[in-house]
């Protein structure tokens, strides 16, 4: 069974928003619009942080995308009254929807701030709603949801490599985000396979992974060229 | 002790005057038209914030000021708040009693109400702020019991049951009177007076069901705050992570919850003309423990934030200084010139620990008590730790609505039960009257040294 990890080059990330764009489109998401943006409830699952380092004269801005870490021991999961939100066996951290009370406990305790609420029942402007992703459900109101790391793709390698009898290779698995970088700056992977890009990226000396110190052993790994 | 009390004594010239009982039940039996008008009046309020309300009902949560990262607001404040409050009652009547202080009899029935009555609504606040409340059952049936939440509804509940018993026991003397006198509705008083009779039987079994709840309701009153500052003190969060959280909440909430039963009791005493019963003594009593609370509170405050400062750790100082100097800083301020100068000012120097001064001192604490819980679960939550602009809240009409019909629905738990039952417990302030006297010089006499024996010096 595979433990699912992510890799994200910082260094080659320019910050264009593809993965923001493609998420929102693959999982549904709703499309909350300016009103609702302006009262700090943007809606998504990946978001770009914008980091500034330096001097003020010398100023460098770089972009982090920043989405669910996947920890192996979520503080989410821990308090989380109803048993929504769960841990699976491949390390995916998941929402059941249809039990989520909406009390947010889990959002005041995730240290990323990787999950959001919908305040309002979701909408879909337009064409969108007949362009949805049928692998994807669509929420209601009144819940919390977060990335899933395109859990629905993984369902779906898995059973494909069933059906051909055979093991699921590295690299089949393609987030949406990953897809859609242009600079290939996202990988997914096994991380219990040594082999893996993402097990190789994740030894590499250029790899740190967010607020280890807080013992939630995140399963997302960022690479930067340090000083 | 308790099977000598029992004992029916004969009625002494210190019996409560047939007066006295007509003043003390007259809430109930002559309740005027004021009470008609204050009813409607506050029922009127009540209705206009739900009406308000429905519209979180039909939308959403979205109606609320609340967002991302600052998800929790108004209704988990008053939570806490309310809560806290309700700790007035109870354990200190609990306390009162178990210590034998022979001046609570006036007090802990009023005590023993804002209890019930304030965790009832505080209780119902966490299901305000539920983006689902259709759901709430899924935490019977799908609870878990490793979340902090969890341990919330249990411990609230339990106390729930276990003041409305504790009210509900020494109150049936009372309402057995009422029932005697002809009190209406006569079914309800014949009904909750449970057949009493008054007879040395009854007395003792009464009297020691009120000491084992007296003893049970003490530990189940730390757990109600403990645990709730839990829900805060389990997560990682910046402000939160903390051990001396859970004693904090606790003295916090006897704090607030003295200052409140002192404005209520303030305010009854003028209302219902309960001077020759609530004496300046009570007051004095009461507002220096109020004091005692007050120093305490600045105590606990003081080591939280010194050693976070000490810490110096980067998420923790943000959070800090978010209180100290930011967008909270008033806030921040105002409480601590609520909580500690005010009070320690005017309760220190008996000249203006009188009655004026000493509402004015529970008014301010009451604020700074609210203050402090807004101060604990907004700015952690607006200081997330990573690269992500620090957010703020704003309450929206909706949420003001449900914290001033919360405040409407104390007042109306109230005036009815003023309406129902004697505000003042008659029999325990007759059995004062009988046998307190004799009982405290025993007392006394025990704490003194034996008496030397004859023929010996000493
Ligand atoms: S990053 Fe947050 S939401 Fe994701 S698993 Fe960790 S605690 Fe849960
Ligand atoms: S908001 Fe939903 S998933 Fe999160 S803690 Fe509450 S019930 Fe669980």
């Amino acid at each position: 069974m595979a433990r699912w990890g992510m890799a994200i080059d910082l260094d080659r990330c320019t910050g264009c928003g593809n993965c923001m764009a493609a998420c929102h489109q693959e999982n549904n998401l709703t499309a909350v619009g300016p009103e609702e943006t302006d009262q700090s409830r943007a809606f998504h699952w990946i978001r770009l942080l914008r980091e500034v380092s330096g001097s003020e004269a010398h100023a460098a801005v770089r972009y982090k995308p920043a989405l669910c870490v996947q920890c192996d021991d979520p503080p989410c999961v821990k308090v989380c009254p109803v048993h929504a939100t769960y841990l699976s066996e491949e390390g995916i951290v998941g929402q059941i929807y249809s039990r989520c009370i909406g009390c947010r406990y889990c959002m005041a305790a995730c240290p990323y701030n990787a999950k959001v609420f919908n305040w309002y029942e979701p909408e879909w402007p337009g064409e969108l709603k007949r362009k949805a992703n049928p692998d994807v459900s669509f929420r209601s109101h009144g819940v919390v949801e977060k990335c899933t790391f395109c859990h629905h793709r993984v369902n779906h390698a898995r059973e494909q490599a069933r059906a051909e009898d055979r093991e699921l290779r590295d690299g089949e698995v393609v987030p949406a985000c990953a897809e859609s970088c242009p600079a290939r700056a996202i990988v997914l992977g096994n991380l219990d396979d040594p082999e893996s890009t993402v097990s190789t990226l994740a030894r590499s000396p250029r790899a740190f992974r967010p607020h280890e110190d807080l013992g939630t052993r995140p399963k997302v790994f960022y690479l930067e060229e340090q000083e | 002790m308790s099977s000598e009390r029992a004992k029916v004594r004969p009625s002494t010239s210190h019996d409560l005057s047939e007066q006295d009982i007509d003043a003390l039940l007259r809430s109930v039996e002559q309740p005027g038209s004021a009470f008609r008008v204050v009813t409607t009046l506050l029922i009127l309020i009540i209705l206009g914030c739900w009406v308000l309300f429905s519209r979180q009902i039909l939308r959403g949560l979205g109606v609320t000021g609340l967002n991302q990262p600052v998800g929790w607001g108004f209704y988990i404040v008053n939570f806490v708040f309310f809560i806290g409050i309700s700790h007035a009652g109870t354990l200190i009547s609990a306390i009162l009693r178990l210590s034998n202080a022979e001046w609570r009899r006036p007090i802990t029935r009023m005590a023993e109400v804002i209890t019930v009555v304030v965790l009832a609504i505080g209780a119902f606040h966490p299901v305000l702020d539920l983006g689902r409340p259709d759901r709430m059952l899924n935490i019977f049936t799908a609870g878990r019991l490793q979340s902090p939440l969890l341990w919330d509804v249990s411990s609230i509940s339990a106390y729930f049951m276990a003041s409305t018993v504790y009210l509900y026991m020494p109150m049936i003397p009372d309402i057995a009177l009422l029932r005697d006198r002809g009190a209406r509705p006569r079914w309800l008083y014949s009904f909750l007076a449970w057949n009493w009779q008054n007879t040395p039987r009854q007395r003792e079994v009464l009297e020691r069901a009120v000491n084992i709840m007296m003893i049970l309701v003490i530990p189940i009153a730390v757990s109600v705050h403990t645990v709730i500052s839990y829900i805060f003190a389990m997560t990682l969060q910046p402000g939160w992570h903390s051990t001396i959280f859970g004693p904090y909440f606790v003295v916090g909430a006897i704090f607030s919850g003295i200052a409140a039963l002192m404005v209520l009791m303030i305010v009854l005493r003028r209302v219902f003309h309960l001077e020759r019963y609530l004496k300046e003594i009570h007051f004095s009593h009461l507002s220096k423990l109020l004091l005692v609370m007050s120093l305490l509170w600045f105590y606990f405050t003081f080591s939280e934030y010194l050693t976070a400062f000490f810490g110096n750790e980067p998420a923790e100082m943000r959070v800090f200084f978010y209180k100290f100097t930011g967008p909270y800083a008033t806030l921040f301020w105002g409480m601590v010139v609520c909580n500690f100068l005010i009070p320690v000012v005017l309760l220190s120097f008996r000249r203006t620990r009188t009655i004026p001064g000493i509402m004015v001192a529970s008014i301010a604490i009451v604020i700074g008590m609210w203050l402090e819980r807004l101060n604990i679960v907004v700015p952690s939550l607006a200081n997330p730790r990573l690269a992500y602009p620090s957010g703020f809240y704003v309450p929206s009409l909706v949420e003001w609505a449900m914290f001033v019909g919360g405040l409407a629905t104390f007042a109306l738990g109230f005036v009815l039960f003023a309406r129902l039952f004697p505000l003042i417990s008659v029999w325990e302030l007759r059995e004062g009257q009988e046998i307190a006297v004799a009982e405290t010089a025993e007392r006394v006499e025990s704490y003194l040294p034996d008496p030397v024996p004859k023929g010996e010096t000493a």
